[in-house]
């Protein structure tokens, strides 16, 4: 070619990611943790479906919210759920949840250099009945908090959670201070609004809210009594309780 | 380059392991790239089928496709077939690249003899061959070795009726009413229009008319399509793959069509 | 001293056509303490007796779980089983990735039963010395399995394996027509009643030297069973409910009168272990 375009070969290379939108997000409580995730599957433009869960249960205490590519993240709750089922096999019970967060980070590790392009929100009650949250990036470093949000619309549900959960900019009355952790009721009301609110904004976040919500043992669960689409995931009645909230996000 | 040379194939095995050092079944079935250190992977699609629609009804799940096979803007094969059934309860339509298409409908058909040759009753419902298709697919996106399709899957499983979605990255999912490539663009919204507010209430006809209808609009708007397609239906009774059925289309409208090229007028 | 070697491997049939080494790893299974297996409409079970090396050793494992819908009980090498299990476990998690479906439980049986087969021709290989009872449930219901180191597998109502296996046989083969409608409660009732025959004569069934394996919807006496029903394991506690329904044992001649009787109906344990005819074989000092 005159111009010299063709003297080096040309290089196309197959993309193996995709990104699918959506928007996740967990905040602990003192005895319980709630995690939540919309349900819209996108890809550019076009929503794929309108309901595709991102929130999944892995144990009576335990729960994780996959956000990014699809099919990684997919695939990579299959993976995890059967490394914790030969955990099971090995030891004849559920693995703790602050075992779950370390072996996530090992299995994200290990795909260092052809990554899962996913990050990943662990939710659950740690053994010693606390609420907690871990978070991920997509190689594994990981840390406990009190709250996160990841995935599409993170740029504007994270700032709310700073400003609602640690209390940033705000400034206690006199002789007042902030609470350190929050009760249930608020917790679920931040988490509905911080979906409506990234609905609105957000063209990828939408359709369907999933909320889970995890009790520490002995924990009451009259907080949740009066909400709408409730449904109890707990195989065990005493123990850990575990339920699962669905409400419908705008479709637009 | 594997050194073990029994796993080498032809010339045969028992003149490089007269004594049978290598335990029977351990040794490996095939091996396909012994002696090549670079091997082709597919970079693009080459010949390839349009869009496939598939909704939900009444009775189960209808899936349309034409018959076209392109080979870039040529329409190279006019009598190819999309729809593919998998034992007597799934149905997978296929759009993208049309040999690794043909490939997979070897694959599959191989996992139905499987199971069919294990005579315990058991067979593969959609769900179980959407979830292989879907690790298949994965499995070959992360060898950077894609399977280039997009492909839905339909059928009815324990009276349930399932749809879903699997394309070369190994994204899946599943709702009332599906289309893949150009078809998720253009006939998706009005499939969702016409199927998402109650797939129950749609009979076969008009299932059909709804499918009919999307496919004359893809083929007026979709340069790769053909006129030409068939409809799969997946119900309670089995699979059924129609003839190739012609689209009746009208072209008057050109006629009229003013302000572009030497027609300014 | 002469000994022909028609049992030194298992590559060679015997002039009678008998593959000694297989018969010697059935052997194997009948040192291990027993295990009973039952079916009913709704569930399987299984019942073992865990044997302990003395008062200061913990019981041994003699159920295995392999998936939430199958379970299994051993007989033999311990070390076998867990070998076995685990491949079991892998072929049940492999259905799970590929197929997203529970393995069919006949599927997986046969499984182990194909790589115990190797082991019975291939040269340089030792049969598996232990034998399972499995118990799993798929969309045809419940089902019994026992799968042995000749490389075979048979469906059943009921069986029993392992040392003074006989003896719950002949039990079963007494009640097995009844088992099929049971509940729950009265087929781990039978199942106690069976695996107590296999008792030496000083021993009891208790909490601790017995395990019961289920599948099938929750009993009366069970909580936290999860709808589906899948395999669990009783152990201890739990299972003292079952042992004080039994009735009390029988009078002492009666089991030994059963088991002549039982005997003479097992056509595959007598040809194959139980034949005195046995000639070209003289087992080392």
């Amino acid at each position: 070619m005159p111009d010299g375009s063709y003297e080096r070969p040309q290089q196309r290379q197959f993309n193996p990611y995709s990104e699918n939108g959506g928007t996740i997000l967990a905040i602990a409580g003192a005895d319980f943790s709630v995690i939540a995730g919309d349900t819209r599957q996108s890809e550019g433009y076009s929503i794929q479906t309108r309901y595709a869960p991102k929130v999944f249960r892995l144990t009576e205490r335990a729960v994780l919210a996959v956000n990014g590519f699809a099919a990684d993240g997919n695939m990579f709750v299959k993976k995890v759920k059967q490394r914790l089922e030969w955990y099971r096999h090995a030891h004849a019970k559920d693995m703790p949840l602050r075992a779950i967060a370390r072996l996530i980070q090992t299995m994200l590790y290990a795909q260092r250099f052809f990554p899962y392009y996913v990050y990943n929100i662990l939710g659950g009650i740690e053994e010693d009945g606390t609420g907690a949250v871990y978070s991920f990036d997509p190689v594994g470093s990981y840390e406990r908090e009190a709250c996160r949000a990841a995935g599409a619309a993170q740029s504007l549900v994270q700032p709310f959670l700073d400003n609602q959960i640690y209390f940033k900019n705000q400034t206690p009355a006199p002789g007042a201070s902030h609470p350190t952790h929050l009760p249930l009721p608020d917790v679920l009301s931040i988490v509905i609004d911080s979906f409506t609110s990234a609905t609105e904004r957000h063209i990828e976040v939408g359709d369907g809210l999933e909320i889970y919500v995890v009790l520490a043992k002995g924990r009451s669960t009259q907080e949740l009594a009066s909400i709408g689409g409730l449904q109890e995931l707990s195989t065990r009645a005493e123990g850990d309780r575990m339920f699962v909230i669905r409400r419908d996000l705008k479709k637009d | 380059m594997d050194h073990f040379p029994t796993n080498w194939g032809r010339p045969r095995n028992e003149l490089y392991d007269q004594y049978n050092t290598f335990p029977l079944h351990q040794r490996p079935t095939n091996h396909t790239d012994t002696f090549t250190d670079g091997v082709q992977r597919t970079q693009q699609p080459i010949v390839t089928g349009t869009s496939v629609l598939a909704i939900q009804y009444k009775d189960g799940v209808m899936m349309a496709a034409d018959n076209l096979a392109s080979y870039g803007s040529l329409a190279r094969f006019r009598d190819i077939t999309r729809l593919h059934a998998v034992g007597t309860s799934t149905i997978v339509g296929a759009s993208g690249d049309m040999s690794d298409f043909q490939y997979l409908q070897r694959v599959l058909d191989e996992i139905v003899t499987d199971e069919f040759t294990a005579g315990d009753g058991n067979s593969l419902g959609p769900a179980e061959v959407h979830e292989f298709l879907a690790r298949r697919m994965y499995a070959r996106r992360s060898k950077m070795n894609p399977l280039w399709n997009a492909l839905l899957v339909g059928g009815i499983q324990n009276g349930k009726r399932f749809l879903a979605f699997v394309d070369l990255l190994g994204t899946t999912y599943s709702a009332s009413s599906l289309a893949t490539g150009y078809g998720a663009h253009i006939a998706l919204p009005i499939l969702r229009q016409d199927v998402d507010p109650n797939p129950d209430a749609i009979t076969e006809e008009a299932a059909r008319e709804i499918l009919r209808k999307c496919m004359r609009v893809l083929y007026y708007r979709d340069a790769r399509s053909l006129d030409k397609y068939q409809i799969a239906t997946v119900t309670s009774a089995g699979v059924s793959i129609s003839e190739a059925q012609k689209l009746d289309t009208n072209w008057d409208f050109a006629e009229k069509i003013r302000g572009y090229g030497s027609q300014t007028q | 001293m002469f000994r022909n070697t028609y049992d030194s491997d298992n590559v060679v049939f015997s002039p009678q056509g008998r593959l000694h080494q297989v018969e010697y790893a059935s052997e194997a299974v009948k040192q291990g303490s027993a295990v009973v297996g039952l079916r009913s409409k709704t569930h399987s079970i299984l019942l073992a007796l865990k044997r302990s090396l003395g008062e200061l050793a913990a019981y041994q494992q003699k159920m295995y779980r392999i998936d939430d819908h199958v379970g299994i009980g051993i007989a033999g090498l311990t070390s076998d089983a867990r070998v076995l299990s685990n491949f079991m476990r892998q072929q049940a998690m492999g259905s799970r990735m590929q197929f997203n479906r529970p393995i069919p439980v006949n599927r997986l049986v046969s499984s182990i039963a194909d790589k115990a087969q190797v082991n019975t021709q291939e040269y340089g290989r030792r049969p598996y010395g232990v034998g399972f009872l499995v118990i799993g449930q798929d969309k045809n219901g419940p089902h019994l399995y026992e799968f042995s180191p000749s490389g075979n597998s048979y469906e059943y109502y009921a069986m029993s394996i392992g040392a003074r296996s006989q003896s719950a046989k002949t039990y079963l083969e007494k009640h097995y027509e009844s088992f099929i409608d049971c509940s729950l409660e009265d087929l781990i009732r039978h199942g106690l009643h069976a695996l107590r025959e296999t008792l030496q004569q000083d021993k009891e069934l208790t909490i601790s030297n017995t395990t019961i394996g289920i599948v099938g919807p929750a009993g009366a006496h069970e909580k936290d069973v999860p709808p589906e029903g899948g395999f669990r394991i009783l152990e201890n506690e739990p299972i003292q409910v079952y042992l004080s329904r039994m009735q009390p044992k029988r009078a002492p001649e009666e089991p030994a009168a059963a088991e002549q009787t039982g005997a003479a109906n097992e056509p595959e344990e007598g040809a194959t272990h139980g034949s005195t005819a046995d000639e070209d074989v003289q087992m080392g000092e």
